[in-house]
């Protein structure tokens, strides 16, 4: 993005970094996202590993939040149930915006194991609320969700804030350009 | 206790509400009964001293096909011995006495095989929906079961 780049150079001692306002903004959000605290099924597991020492995955900023109002991201780790399904469209509407969705794992990807005779089970979250990041994996290794953590903060940065397209709009470009 | 020993403690006593015995079963010997006995077996079964069956270890429901099948694995902790008790209901009426109020594990356990294969326990105090959601309609673990199109408005198939 530019800014920290800056940092070494030329102004000397003059403690000036030149940037663009958006760029300062989008730099501190991505860096600080708090996420709510939501578990579903055996990702689960994979993702506790996440947040325990091992991975630590609060050295990204995250801070796991018990209310959807104070979160700016929702990991969907496992199997959405139809009856899971309901409560996950109000605690994503109770979120405020900007919001942003990973979903994590085969299950809430496209209904994992379950997709033939799941009878009970959401084939894919997405078909449900926009999905910003999809990991692979069942379940998929904490690295793996790391990586959608970098994703996520990369989608972040180079969000436009002023004049920007709706996000929504931008999703579906996305999704269409199939990035 | 052995198995054949149980069994002739509650053929003396019920005579025609007990069906059947097998030994040779590929699992535990069990015994089928008839389904309205169901509550005054396992009353003699848990409260008889000789047999004290305090411990449902496990009720299941089947698919027979024409039928609904309902398993009831026992266990005594003062005798240490165990039973299988089966019993079948037409699909079409399956209704049999509850056995919640001998054994409080009952309670879930015949609410989940109401839930997923319809029997109605009757004398259960809250015979609703266990696992999948209240509106649900059907009980997805019969055979003939097909799943719903839409839930909600969200799509089900793949
Ligand atoms: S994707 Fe695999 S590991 Fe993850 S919730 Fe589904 S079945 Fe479990």
């Amino acid at each position: 993005m530019g800014l920290l780049n800056r940092l070494d150079d030329p102004f000397e001692g003059g403690g000036i970094i030149l940037g663009k306002v958006e760029d300062l903004l989008n730099w501190g959000r991505s860096k600080s996202d708090w996420y709510l605290h939501f578990g579903l099924a055996c990702c689960a597991i994979e993702f506790m590993a996440l947040n325990a020492s091992h991975f630590d995955f609060m050295r990204f900023g995250t801070i796991p939040r018990t209310s959807p109002r104070q979160a700016d991201f929702i990991m969907i780790t496992g199997t959405v149930t139809l009856k899971m399904a309901d409560r996950i469209k109000i605690l994503y509407e109770q979120m405020s915006e900007p919001k942003y969705v990973i979903s994590i794992g085969s299950c809430s990807n496209c209904g994992g194991p379950y997709w033939e005779h799941g009878y009970h089970v959401l084939k894919g979250i997405d078909r449900i609320i926009p999905v910003d990041v999809y990991v692979p994996g069942c379940p998929p290794r904490p690295e793996a969700m790391e990586e959608g953590m970098i994703k996520l903060q990369k989608l972040i940065r180079e969000q436009a804030l002023f004049n920007g397209k709706d996000r929504i709009e931008e999703l579906e470009a996305k999704k269409a350009l199939k990035i | 206790m052995l198995a054949n020993e149980i069994y002739e403690i509650l053929k003396k006593e019920f005579g025609d509400g007990i069906l059947e015995f097998k030994e040779e079963a590929p699992s535990d010997p069990y015994i089928s009964v008839e389904p309205s006995k169901i509550f005054d077996i396992c009353h003699t079964l848990r409260d008889s001293s000789e047999l004290m069956f305090d411990y449902l270890m496990c009720l299941s429901g089947l698919d027979l096909g024409e039928s609904l099948g309902i398993v009831y694995h026992l266990y005594s902790f003062k005798h240490t011995h165990k039973i299988v008790i089966k019993t079948t209901v037409p699909k079409e009426t399956p209704t049999l006495p509850s056995v919640m109020h001998l054994w409080r594990t009952a309670d879930w356990h015949e609410r989940e095989a109401f839930d997923l294969y319809g029997m109605i326990f009757s004398g259960h105090d809250n015979l609703i929906r266990i696992l999948l959601p209240y509106d649900w309609e059907g009980y997805p673990m019969r055979k003939d079961y097909n799943e719903p199109e839409e839930y909600h408005g969200m799509r089900v198939p793949y």
